[in-house]
């Protein structure tokens, strides 16, 4: 029996790659380093009863096409809507955020009139650049450099696009895709709590503060999905993220294709120049027509592919490719829910993420402990208690608590990360939960803090960066991950890249998956089902 | 609600008279209106819709977005931001007017009250004030956003003027766009006589506070004239008829649009008419100008007379029954006229060209089964009812 494919990485876009491959037929085989799946779309449960969303923890990028195509709600995949959210201040009041337009202005104006009436300007601007974006997520970017007949095409599609713009809009979105987000924001709004609730979106994940140039395209890409087409909207996957993985799991498992979890892949084979298949941790090799990686782009080539089979200015260039690290993850069994002293009785706000940085400039600070080589000593936290909505995932009455923060460098003043600095970071995070929620710590049942160090050792993220390479502009689009190869291919024949590091880049999105995988079918002229993203409004 | 933060419990505001209204409302169908619960119909209505047409009716109006502009300069930087000459309407007056974003696309339209020399409201449809703020720009003005200190009652109906001379309120030498203050059981009232239903009609504007005396006072006063509460399903087939535009109905906002072709000019939704080119400079001018030269504008705002009797709703229109020309923003089987009538964005030159020859595309609902129907629409003229009485001065009593 000879496998059409080997997939590197069991996480959701191998797996979103493994399945569209398995549809058309080919015969596949996703092998797995963890004892179990998911990736960064993972949830493993650590404390009895206690379902986790041990890393990504919100979902709204992952596409829609992507779920029909596979046929996921079928196989258990549940997208739950969720309610708003807050940023509590340090006076302690706090500004939330409401599904409902009319809440969400009477909201706003408690602070500021103008900013109220001026959020319907902001959302339509952010939407618009949304539309032009949004096609592009499910196509492979041009080779502006080659003058192959299917480049030209896209590049003619592409420039329709922008010239189908006004002078204005053209400039307006070349400016948004390279400014801060602080200056964005300034140009809308006033209130430093609205601008800093507003700014969220721009540093997740990202080692930019809101004040670096580039971080409004930021803000885009975690503003470009939906939730059955409320664009911008958020959701948690019923049963923790790693309902997805399992969801596409189901989905491979019916299509025909397997998944080999528990031994990792030691070496790429590589024979005259042609991925041939791959060697697992205890020296077995499996043999395929082709190997797709869904490690990020300098695990692949720079790990698991003997440095002479790429050339030294390659390999030098992919080593340059951005993956710094800047967030670390405290995942929490709680007791009973959190009382949050600035919150009324009730408030729907517990239900959706809340925040206790509440300007730009404390952003910019917890920034500025990150490019000294410390983890911020009043960090930025995007909390969620996805039990509040999901029933599923801790026993009635208790609550799971996912706490996303920043910032967290890959390395503690040049030097690797000890348990002792994982525990202080750990405890920086919930002293700071504490002051806004007095008796917090006494609810604590079992606490998972996840470092740079830890995404890195247990996912496999290269410095622990969550998107596989950071979302820079020049690490977008045709040069995602490197010019020249950024259409899945790498540049080693019969290895492709389907992971994060590929555009459109990461989120739990899928498209790069099933972009890789549509090049794939492209390749051996299968008939490819797959059509463009869905369209905004 | 004493604790402002919990505001979220109650997304929609009730207005002051929605003890009245919810009262009346025995159908109880409500709908959302900017933030507001206003009343769709609240017993018939057919009936509703009559008694605009016939005696007199009262319509909530609280949810219209209003702002008080005020200052020394306010007439100046008011002719600065809207199409019409403000510097020269009286004090006493209103005028209905629109404004318009730097590339000459209309952002709104509304009503601007001049109540004393350096002092206006502006109703409108949509929120503005990042817009209006940064308009007054080297103006010597204050503007409030006064919705929910100001309460307006809409007072409808040929028989409208006599309702409020039994109220005691005077308005016989009240014209057509005037606006005056009158006592009413002991506050002082605003009245106009403006109206969205192309009758003879007055608004009243108030402090919430006396929000429920007045409406008590009309309806006892009407009694005779059959007065009723009407709720916005009536109101619109009334605006319909009167062929009035309403922002995101019959055209998108350009602060609002996220197609860059959508956005519209004065001229391309019938507003070219209220521009005052000697003025002076107002916002989007130079844009205009250009366009009315160089005769570049892409559509055009027209009335429709469709043949048949099923209303036109969404359709798109067609020339010579293939090409897609444009499409209706409003229609409705018209009692006061018997027509079948509809408001459309029309494709230039196809507003003259294709006079003779222009399609609408209905789906008729036929007992769940839909037909499709291509009906004749002759272009006609707005409004498509427009009463004598509704400018007669003094007004008549029916």
């Amino acid at each position: 029996m000879s496998l059409d494919a080997i997939i590197i990485g069991a996480g959701h876009n191998g797996l979103v790659t493994a399945c569209y491959l398995a549809r058309a037929g080919m015969k596949v085989v996703v092998v797995e380093k963890n004892d179990w799946i998911g990736g960064a779309a993972v949830s493993r449960s650590l404390h009895p009863g206690f379902t986790y969303s041990n890393c990504s923890y919100v979902s709204s990028l992952f596409r829609p096409e992507i779920m029909r195509d596979l046929d996921l709600p079928r196989h258990g995949l549940q997208i739950l809507p969720y309610e708003g959210g807050a940023v509590l201040t340090r006076d302690g009041g706090y500004l939330a955020m409401f599904r409902d337009h009319d809440a969400n202005r009477r909201e706003f104006a408690r602070r500021n009139p103008r900013d109220a009436e001026a959020y319907d300007r902001y959302a339509r601007d952010v939407l618009r650049h949304c539309r032009f974006i949004r096609p592009l997520l499910m196509r492979t970017p041009p080779d502006p450099s080659r003058f192959r007949p299917r480049d030209l095409a896209e590049l003619a599609w592409l420039g329709r696009k922008v010239m189908a713009m006004s002078e204005e809009q053209i400039a307006a979105m070349v400016r948004f895709w390279t400014m801060s987000i602080a200056d964005y924001l300034d140009e809308y709004f006033t209130d430093p709590v609205i601008k800093a609730y507003l700014a969220v979106s721009a540093i997740i994940g990202t080692a930019l503060g809101p004040m670096s140039p580039g971080s409004a395209y930021v803000l885009l890409h975690h503003y470009m999905g939906d939730v059955d087409g409320n664009v911008g909207a958020w959701g948690f996957a019923r049963g923790g993220m790693g309902s997805i993985t399992t969801a596409l799991h189901r989905s491979l498992q019916a299509a025909g294709g397997t998944v080999r979890a528990g031994r990792g892949v030691e070496r790429i084979l590589v024979a005259n120049g042609r991925a041939v298949g791959v060697r697992l941790e205890g020296g077995e090799e499996v043999r395929a027509r082709r190997v797709i990686s869904n490690m990020d782009v300098k695990r692949t080539l720079l790990t698991h592919v003997e440095a002479a089979e790429l050339p030294g200015d390659l390999r030098r260039q992919v080593a340059r490719f951005k993956t710094r690290g800047s967030s670390g993850k405290v995942n929490i069994a709680l007791d009973g829910p959190p009382r949050f002293t600035a919150l009324p009785e009730g408030a729907p706000m517990l239900k959706g993420d809340l925040h206790f940085t509440d300007s730009i400039e404390r952003m910019e600070r917890a920034y500025d402990d990150w490019k000294s080589g410390h983890f911020s000593r009043d960090p930025f936290q995007d909390m969620m208690i996805p039990t509040m909505i999901d029933p599923t995932m801790a026993p009635p009455g208790k609550h799971f608590m996912s706490c996303f923060v920043q910032y967290a460098p890959p390395k503690i003043a040049g030097r690797d990360w000890t348990d002792a600095d994982r525990d202080a970071f750990g405890k920086t995070v919930i002293d700071q939960i504490e002051a806004h929620a007095p008796g917090f710590r006494n609810l604590i049942l079992h606490a998972e803090v996840r470092t740079p160090r830890e995404l890195e050792a247990e996912v496999g993220l290269t410095d622990g960066n969550i998107f596989q390479g950071e979302l820079t502009f020049d690490q977008l689009l045709f040069n995602r991950p490197l010019p020249g190869y950024a259409q899945y291919r790498s540049p080693i024949r019969d290895l492709w890249l389907c992971g994060s590091s590929t555009h459109p880049g990461g989120g739990v999105m899928g498209a790069p998956g099933r972009n890789a995988a549509a090049e794939i079918l492209r390749e051996i002229r299968a008939p490819a089902t797959m059509g463009d993203a869905y369209a905004v409004l | 609600m004493s604790d402002p933060r919990l505001h979220y419990r109650a997304p929609l505001l009730r207005t002051p008279f929605h003890p009245r209204i919810a009262e009346a409302n025995v159908l109880n169908q409500w709908g959302a209106w900017a933030g507001y619960t206003t009343a769709l119909a609240l017993q018939d209505e057919e009936m509703e819709y009559t008694a605009i047409r016939n005696g007199a009716s009262l319509y909530d109006l609280c949810p219209m977005v209003k702002y008080r502009i005020m200052g020394p300069q306010a007439a100046e930087y008011l002719g600065r931001l809207t199409l019409r000459d403000v510097v020269r309407q009286p004090v006493g007056t209103v005028r209905y007017t629109a404004w318009c974003d730097d590339a000459g696309k209309v952002l709104d339209d509304g009503t601007l009250f001049r109540l004393a020399e350096a002092e206006f409201m502006l109703c409108c449809q949509e929120r503005h004030l990042p817009w209006l703020l940064d308009a007054a720009s080297g103006f010597d003005v204050a503007i409030a956003e006064i919705t929910e200190a100001v309460a307006a009652l809409s007072l409808q109906g040929p028989c409208s003027a006599s309702v409020l001379r039994a109220a005691g309120l005077d308005v016989s030498a009240l014209k057509p766009f005037a606006v005056t203050r009158q006592e009413f059981a002991g506050t002082t009232l605003t009245l106009s006589r403006t109206g969205f239903t192309g009758d003879l009609g007055y608004e009243l504007w108030l402090a919430p506070e006396a929000a429920l005396p007045l409406w008590d006072g009309l309806m006892a006063a009407g009694a005779p004239w059959g007065i009723r509460p009407i709720g916005s399903n009536a109101l619109n087939l009334a605006r319909i008829e009167a062929g009035f535009i309403i922002a995101n109905a019959d055209f998108v906002p350009a602060e609002q649009a996220l197609r860059e072709d959508r956005p519209r000019s004065p001229f391309e939704i019938g507003l070219d008419w209220m521009i005052d080119w000697q003025k002076g400079h107002f916002n989007g001018r130079r844009a205009l100008l250009a366009e009315r030269d160089g005769q570049t504008s892409r559509w055009a705002l027209v009335a429709l007379d469709i043949e048949g009797n099923v209303p036109a709703e969404g359709a798109l229109l067609y020339h010579g029954k293939t090409r897609e020309v444009g499409h209706i923003t409003a229609a409705a089987w018209s009692p006061a006229t018997k027509r079948n009538v509809a408001l459309a964005s029309l494709r230039r030159p196809w507003d003259r060209t294709a006079a003779d020859d222009l399609w609408a595309e209905v789906y008729a609902l036929r007992e769940l089964h839909y037909v499709k129907l291509m009906l004749r629409a002759r272009i006609t003229e707005r409004p498509f009812f427009a009463p004598a009485r509704r400018r007669a001065t003094p007004p008549e009593d029916f």
